[in-house]
């Protein structure tokens, strides 16, 4: 049960991210380019999956556990230190880079195996250095 | 400013759809839609399962949109040098891996919840990558 909901999430996942532009490095790279010709279009992405995640996370949290019966797992952890931070600005800085975060490059993969099949591999690397568990 | 009211409509509704998706699995699961924890869980696992479900689903998805877009879907890739793609992989994976979460699992996962932690990480790489952006467009390199 739970591997189907989770297949069915993950196609919803790429198709939305197909649909929406996040693949595109250049269209990335667009709405990020502030002080140049901005194309802010890809804020809607973030404003259209809250819009439809928000609702259903706050009806799960009112129900306590999953439809699976499964646990909501610990509360969101409060502790802002600097590896929240300096992780979340190093990401930002490879995302500037490659105008690719990691589900569009799962997305691409086929499209462009090489350059995808790279970066997705120094990200593995990078993942895996970064932290134990 | 390059954009047009009708330019907001594919985002929004492929931004629905990734919402969806993360709240699909929330409330089915109870599991946190966030890429960059699934990979790592996906290899490193205790457990991978469902991660790995999910994953195969993200690439099926990409095989369909690939099938209907081909390079559309990715443009601006076939430009992208391979010691780029190195760099920009490392500081991403380095990157989600200590600020434990990416554009989705701190962008809408994190957000969704009102978590403190992805109030502040979203503006921090959101800011990170407008100013790498802005000095490769300083130094003639966009």
């Amino acid at each position: 049960m739970k591997g189907w909901i989770a297949l069915v999430a993950g196609l919803l996942f790429g198709l939305g991210l197909a649909l929406s532009g996040m693949t595109s490095p250049d269209k990335v790279i667009g709405f990020l380019d502030v002080t140049g010709p901005w194309d802010p279009s890809l804020a809607f992405v973030m404003g259209g999956a809250l819009l439809v995640a928000a609702p259903l996370y706050f009806y799960t949290s009112r129900r306590g556990e999953a439809l699976c019966g499964d646990s909501l797992g610990a509360p969101p952890s409060q502790t802002i230190d600097g590896k929240l931070i300096g992780g979340a600005a190093l990401f930002g800085l490879g995302w500037g880079l490659g105008g690719l975060c990691p589900g569009p490059a799962l997305v691409d993969l086929l499209v462009r195996p090489l350059p995808v099949g790279v970066f997705l591999l120094a990200m593995i690397a990078g993942l895996l250095l970064s932290r134990r568990d | 400013m390059a954009f047009a009211p009708a330019d907001m409509i594919q985002p929004l509704a492929g931004g629905a759809l990734i919402g969806l998706s993360a709240g699909l699995l929330r409330l089915g699961t109870g599991q946190i839609a966030g890429i960059s924890g699934i990979v790592r869980r996906a290899i490193r696992g205790p457990e991978r399962g469902w991660q790995l479900a999910f994953l195969a689903g993200v690439l099926a998805a990409g095989a369909m949109a690939a099938w209907r877009s081909g390079e559309q879907l990715a443009v601006g890739l076939e430009r992208a040098s391979l010691p780029m793609l190195v760099a920009a992989g490392l500081l991403v994976g380095l990157g989600t891996g200590l600020g434990n979460g990416c554009t989705s699992g701190h962008g809408i996962c994190g957000l969704a919840r009102l978590s403190k932690r992805s109030l502040l990480a979203v503006p921090t790489f959101m800011a990170a990558a407008a100013l790498m952006v802005f000095v490769r467009r300083w130094g003639g390199w966009l």
